[in-house]
């Protein structure tokens, strides 16, 4: 036990205490870590060559970013020797987190540089990538936000987005890509309906009504896909959305092709990042649905429906989960395959845990989620030793780590998950 | 203006909760309604803020018949409530409380939060009610918390102003300056309705009493025309003896010794910071203190519960700092705990279930791993019958029976092992007047049998009774040791605020 | 309230029969809510599935404007042979009847899965991923060893089940000590295995000589489980003592729960692990055990896959059976027995369909749906009274938490 100083500013709990040093032990394993396999490992490889712009970029004589890849593993191994020096005698106080994420990121530069030495590779076109695959994450980590800020938890995600990707390509096609989407919104409304009246009306426990609308539209769907659409191609193809370029925006190099040369979905997404924080924040609706999910009988007492704001926003983070089936579709590829959507959904109830319910927090965390998918991409070209069966793991384990703690304890809406019983 | 309840009637399955309510309230004036724990008061409340539907009877304000689907409307009547759990988001700011549900707007539902934090300022200059705009509500004293939950009623423009137990949760003095404050919003012609089962505080603060007993007005009276043993006799049904009656402790050896201890609470703050005392054999020792002073985390850590940060705990002179809850209570320490609901049951398991819940893993409840459910089911019946717990039968999920009853069945359990010491807080919180009397009387007659007994209770008046020696508690250490016998409850209370007398 | 009790809804005391029944359905409930509302919610499961089937016949649909007569008849026929292959396909035969046991016992083992973990709190969604781990170690047992029958088998077996029971743990020990909701975890988890499997099925340890794609040597045949009807040389006839075996695991974990000090403290954990830390239980090591013994359960069902059926590995040989699984327990209230016959039925449904799906053109997906509608009526029990207007006691309570700690 540590004890505890009582003259001490800011006092350290043991937690916290406990905490720290776990980190300083974490920065130097992943200092001996990049020293060795990155460092050493990649010793008379050359220079890693990241690709900054596209040839079909507007200013694609912007120069390239060439690192040598042993030296420069070796300076981030120091790096995080010292950090980790630094951590273990005296911490980072409040900037701790900030830390973190550096060293994270640090990490990714040289695992990239290694696997790259002595090949160059489009690292504009992972991170196009990147923000593409997180939009799905981020658009399911949206509707869990809209849903647990009212408490109500929402692990039918998965099934949203199924579904909704199932009716974008059968209305899609047979209709108007534009009547997909909006017939995915209102797919992922009728199960965020569902979701809202069992758990809502009927009290039933909320996990359990989310597993079940997943295997009902995993079933759903995959039947009618056997049943019809194997047959019938003319119900399973989908005009695909082209991307926008924003002018001026999108002739910036590198970020500009990275997020301004992207379909409409990514904008969408965006978009409703902003409108939400604001919304929650600094609005009427956004106090009532936070009351709502914090203190329930607190709301109901000032006369704040809590029914009612749980029935709406659950209904709101169906369509936004819906609008992200619609991804897969119009977004995407344009053509259904059964179980598309493949865990997206509880990746995205992870990235709203990772962001700690907060509708920034959460797109960052889908942006890494996206990025580590992107990278397993990628990484079975440049033909690195490792495989790909890992690869596709790390954003699982990464999401373990994320929620037991790692970086902190969260603090989900007080009530998540509990029926509100009026007498 | 005049608010009057006529006939109100209300059923629970089981339970006749009202029974043809008539009350009246007019501005200008404070009504005390007086009942003990179950009688009804809450209820009542609850079905005048809409809350709950009445089966039969009327709400009328100023001679019009009002019909309240939800709190909304009875805001929109003019009646405000001050609950007795207050009703404040922990994570919301002062002014974020306030004005849920009545929120200033500028176009599209976006908030004025400069012109409610300007409101809010003006309502607590003009009443007295200092507070901060800004804070985050979890963060201020349960003392300043109540003043948000006044400043919430009257930023409504609440007429008819409704407090539940508003002083559960206030020291003697605080108790004093709400008063104040109460009498202040008389006189600027609110009606008061004052919720309470303290005799003391109805007759010092109510311009009227009514009294309700079993659902029922049993009679109105004035301060001037009654005396506390008449109220209580009205209140309970029966004379009460107001005192706990005692011989003088006989203290023994030291059971209990706390030397320095540091704890900290689950959100890893520092709650008890140094705390040291004694528990001899054969005395009650009482700690009083307002809540939120490391009480609970005290209890917890002497129970096993929660690691101690540093210090040292002595059982009977071992050293049992490091102890779990089943090396605790497997040295003979019973603990009642705080939350009966949370901790001291499994609501779900039947009687006999928790009857065995910390012994099960001996004979004669279980050989090897293998339970034996006969010798349970013997040892609960006996139990039951002796501790006098009303049920219909042992097989009974805990969640069926009263609350009186459930402390019951863990006092029968604590009491019936072979304890040295007691460790029980809140021991009687929410019960009926004849619970209490018997709890209290069984941990008088455990005392005269020489167990060490510590009482952690917010009630003062409960803790003064009942203890042999009275320690105070406040921010983290204790503060006074004093003779009950021999010192003020004004005086205890300036202790419990942090002051000197 | 008043110090009056409230009414009691209980049965009265008394041993035996009723203590079983009490213990089958948990609280005390009456039998209308154990049996009736279970056997309602399977019917109208199946009526909705008819629903389902004429409404996705797109040819009988675009009959039914011209010639109604002509797409009634088509709707009948491909309700009637869907409904009738799965019925004949699950008990119309020695055969079939064997096909329902061959598909109940790792059903009834991954069943009991996650019932043990809803009876301490724990919603294990991670039994598919136990049975991939505990399913290789099998195979690794199998294949590595040449033994006598009676040593190999088990052998086997206690490899799954420890297998298993380590992949489970993590999860419990992490909600434990960190509070990590074991949802996502077992979620994590389960993706994790599926990778792992692939990349083992790969590695020189498991692959079959002269293989170039995923897939594991087969198990010796001392490891399998002996076949029931071996002596009927009926090739078809493929049940195994794998379904013997899943029932006395059962009865074992009947008597873990109820009648054991261990089972006491799951139980307590599971509906208040604030109580149980009280009662100086430790709550740390039990969320850890049980779901190590959830686990093990998980590892044996994937064992029976591998030593019954398979005997040999392949990418996602555990065939969504832990998926089921869920549904399964929820079905059988969480109570051993149930889990029991829920495991014969979702046997039959599995048998049925693939009957179904290779004489009619109706895929076995139908059945996915049908068992999510049946635990959609069975943990909303609102709904079916309402339906049929039958008045029970109370409902179970099957307590899963929030993220919260």
């Amino acid at each position: 036990m540590t004890a505890v100083s009582k003259t001490q500013e800011h006092v350290f709990t043991p937690a916290e205490l406990k905490r720290a040093r776990y980190l300083g032990i974490t920065y130097i394993v992943l200092a001996l870590f990049v020293l060795w396999f990155f460092g050493v490992g990649s010793i008379g490889e050359g220079d890693a060559t990241l690709k900054l712009v596209k040839p079909t970029d507007r200013f694609k004589e912007f120069p390239n970013l060439v690192l040598p890849a042993a030296i420069f593993s070796f300076v981030v191994a120091a790096m995080f020797a010292s950090l980790g020096a630094i951590q273990l005698t005296r911490g980072f106080k409040n900037m701790g987190n900030v830390v973190l994420a550096i060293v994270l990121l640090f990490f990714v530069f040289s695992f990239l540089t290694w696997a790259a030495a002595g090949k160059s590779f489009s690292f504009v076109g992972m991170m196009q990538e990147t923000v593409k695959r997180s939009i799905p994450i981020a658009l399911g980590a949206m509707s869990g936000v809209l849903s647990e800020r009212v408490a109500v938890i929402n692990i039918a995600i998965e099934g949203q987005l199924l579904g909704g990707a199932f009716v974008a390509v059968v209305v899609g096609s047979a209709v108007h890509p534009w009547m997909g989407v909006l017939a995915a919104i209102l797919t992922g409304v009728v199960l965020g309906w569902v979701l809202a009246v069992m758990a809502i009306r009927y009290r039933v426990d909320q996990i359990i009504v989310g597993v079940v609308i997943n295997l009902f539209v995993l079933g759903l769907t995959s039947f009618i896909t056997q049943r019809i659409l194997n047959d019938n191609p003319q119900f399973n193809g989908s005009e695909v959305f082209r991307a926008i370029e924003i002018p001026l925006l999108s002739d910036i190099p590198f970020f500009g092709t990275v997020l301004f040369k992207q379909n409409i979905f990514v904008y969408v997404t965006f978009a409703l990042v902003a409108v939400l924080t604001y919304g929650l924040f600094h609005t009427k609706w956004g106090l009532r649905s936070r009351a709502v999910g914090e203190h329930p009988k607190a709301a109901d007492t000032l006369g704040v429906s809590v029914y009612g704001y749980r029935y709406l926003n659950t209904l709101m983070g169906g369509a936004v989960a819906g609008f992200g089936g619609a991804y897969f579709i119009q977004g995407s590829v344009g053509q259904f395959d059964e179980n598309m959507t493949n865990g997206r959904g509880f990746i995205g109830l992870a990235a709203m845990i990772f962001g700690r319910w907060h509708p920034v927090g959460a797109l960052s965390a889908a942006l890494v989620f996206g990025f580590a998918e992107a990278l397993s991409g990628k990484l079975s070209i440049l033909q690195t030793p490792i495989p790909s069966e890992f690869l596709g793991m790390a954003p699982y384990i990464v999401t373990i780590v994320v929620v037991a703690g790692l970086v902190g304890k969260a603090r989900p809406p007080a009530a998540d998950g509990q029926p509100y019983i009026k007498d | 203006m005049e608010l009057q309840l006529r006939g109100i009637t209300k059923r629970f399955p089981g339970v006749l909760a009202n029974d043809s309510v008539d009350l009246t309230a007019r501005s200008g004036e404070i009504l005390g309604l007086l009942g003990e724990n179950g009688a009804g008061k809450t209820t009542l409340m609850n079905i005048l803020y809409g809350l709950y539907t009445a089966d039969e009877g009327q709400i009328i304000i100023d001679g019009q018949e009002r019909h309240f689907e939800g709190p909304g409307d009875a805001i929109e009547a003019g009646i405000g409530m001050v609950h007795q759990h207050f009703m404040l988001v922990p994570v919301f700011t002062v002014t974020e409380n306030v004005v849920l549900g009545v929120e200033p707007t500028n176009f599209a539902g976006i908030m004025d939060m400069k012109e409610a934090a300007r409101e809010v300022h003006e309502i607590s200059s003009k009443y007295g009610l200092e507070v901060d705009p800004e804070a985050i509500t979890e963060d201020i004293p349960v003392g300043i918390q109540q003043r948000v939950e006044i400043i919430k009623v009257l930023f409504r423009e609440a007429e008819f102003l409704v407090f539940d137990e508003p002083t559960a949760v206030l020291t003697p003095q605080e108790v004093e300056e709400f008063f104040g404050i109460i009498r202040g919003l008389r006189d600027a012609g609110k009606a008061i309705i004052f919720i309470t089962h303290k005799l003391k505080e109805v007759l010092k603060i109510s311009d009227r009493i009514a009294v309700l007993r079993d659902g029922k007005v049993v009679g109105h009276t004035t301060p001037a025309e009654t005396t506390q043993e008449a109220l209580a006799e009205m209140m309970v049904g029966r004379p009460v003896d107001l005192l706990v009656a005692k011989d003088v402790a006989s203290p023994k050896e030291v059971v209990l010794r706390v030397d320095d201890v540091f704890v900290t609470d689950t959100r890893d703050q520092i709650t008890v910071k140094g705390l040291s005392l004694e528990v001899k054999a054969g005395e009650i020792v009482g700690i009083a203190g307002i809540q939120g002073n490391g009480q609970t985390e005290l209890v917890e850590m002497l129970t096993g519960m929660r690691p101690a940060a540093s210090g040292a705990v002595y059982l009977n002179g071992e050293d049992v700092t490091d102890e779990g809850p089943r090396g605790i209570h497997s040295r003979g320490v019973a603990h009642i705990p705080e939350d009966r609901q949370r901790r001291g049951l499994v609501m779900n398991f039947t009687i006999t279930e928790n009857i065995v819940l910390n012994t099960y893993y001996d004979p004669p409840y279980s050989k090897g791993i293998v339970m034996d459910w006969d010798a349970a089911a013997a040892a609960a019946a006996k139990l039951v019958e002796l501790f006098d717990v009303r049920t219909p039968s042992i097989s009974i999920p805990a969640n069926s029976l009263s609350g009186g009853n459930q402390q019951k069945v863990i006092v029968a359990r604590e009491f019936s092992r072979d304890v040295k010491l007691i460790i029980a807080a809140q021991p009687t919180r929410g019960l009926d007047v004849g619970s209490i009397e018997y709890i209290h009387g069984r941990i008088v007659r455990a005392r005269d049998a020489g167990v060490a007994i510590l009482i952690v209770s917010t009630e003062l008046d409960e803790v003064m009774a009942l203890s042999d020696r009275l320690l105070v508690m406040f921010d983290g250490k204790i503060v006074a040791d004093l003779d009950p016998t021999q010192v003020s409850a004004t005086d205890v209370g300036l202790y419990m605020a942090g002051a000197t007398p | 309230m008043s110090d009056q009790q409230r009414p009691d809804t209980s049965p009265p005391d008394g041993k035996g029969t009723s203590q079983f029944f009490q213990d089958l359905t948990g609280l005390g409930i009456d039998w209308r809510s154990a049996v009736l509302v279970p056997v309602l919610a399977i019917i109208t499961a199946l009526l909705v599935g008819v629903v389902v089937i004429v409404f996705t016949d797109l040819e009988a649909l675009r009959l039914w404007g011209s010639d109604p007569g002509a797409a009634l008849s088509k709707t009948w026929s491909s309700v009637s042979g869907g409904y009738k292959a799965l019925f004949v396909g699950s008990f119309g035969s020695l055969r079939a009847i064997s096909e329902t046991m061959v598909g109940a016992a790792p059903l009834i083992l991954a069943g009991l899965s996650v019932a043990i973990g809803f009876r301490a709190g724990l919603f294990n969604i991670g039994t598919e991923g136990q049975m991939l781990i505990g399913g290789m170690s099998a195979i690794l047992v199998g294949v590595a060893f040449q033994l006598p029958l009676f040593l190999h088998l088990p052998l086997a077996l206690i490899g799954a089940a420890i297998g298993g029971a380590v992949w489970g743990a993590v999860p419990g020990i992490l909600r434990a000590k960190t509070g990590a909701h074991e949802v996502i975890t077992t979620i994590m988890l389960n993706l994790i295995a599926l990778n792992l499997v692939v990349y083992l099925l790969k590695s020189s340890l498991f692959q079959a000589e002269g293989r170039t794609d995923p897939i594991s040597e087969t198990v010796a045949v001392s490891a399998r489980f002996p076949r029931l009807f071996g002596y009927l040389h009926d090739s078809q006839v493929r049940v195994t003592a794998g379904i013997i075996f899943a029932v006395l695991v059962a009865w074992f974990i009947y008597w873990l729960l109820f009648k054991t000090t261990l089972g006491f403290e799951f139980r307590a954990v599971g509906m208040n692990p604030d109580g149980a830390h009280y009662a100086g239980m430790n709550v740390v090591f039990l969320y850890g055990a049980v779901m190590a013994v959830a686990g093990a359960l998980g590892g044996l069902a994937g064992a029976d896959q591998i030593l019954s059926i398979l005997y040999r590995g392949s990418p996602g040989f555990s065939a969504g059976i832990g998926f089921d699984a869920i549904a399964l327990a929820l079905l059988g209230r969480s109570h051993p027995a149930g889990v029991v016959a829920a495991g014969v039925l979702f046997g039959a449904l599995r048998s049925g369909g693939q009957v179904m799906q290779v004489e009619t053109d109706l895929s076995i997906d139908l059945i996915l749906v049908i068992q999510a509608l049946i635990v959609v009526f069975i943990a909303a029990p609102a709904l079916i009274k309402a339906i049929y207007r039958v008045r029970t006691g109370r409902a179970a309570d099957l307590p899963t938490t929030g993220w919260g700690t």
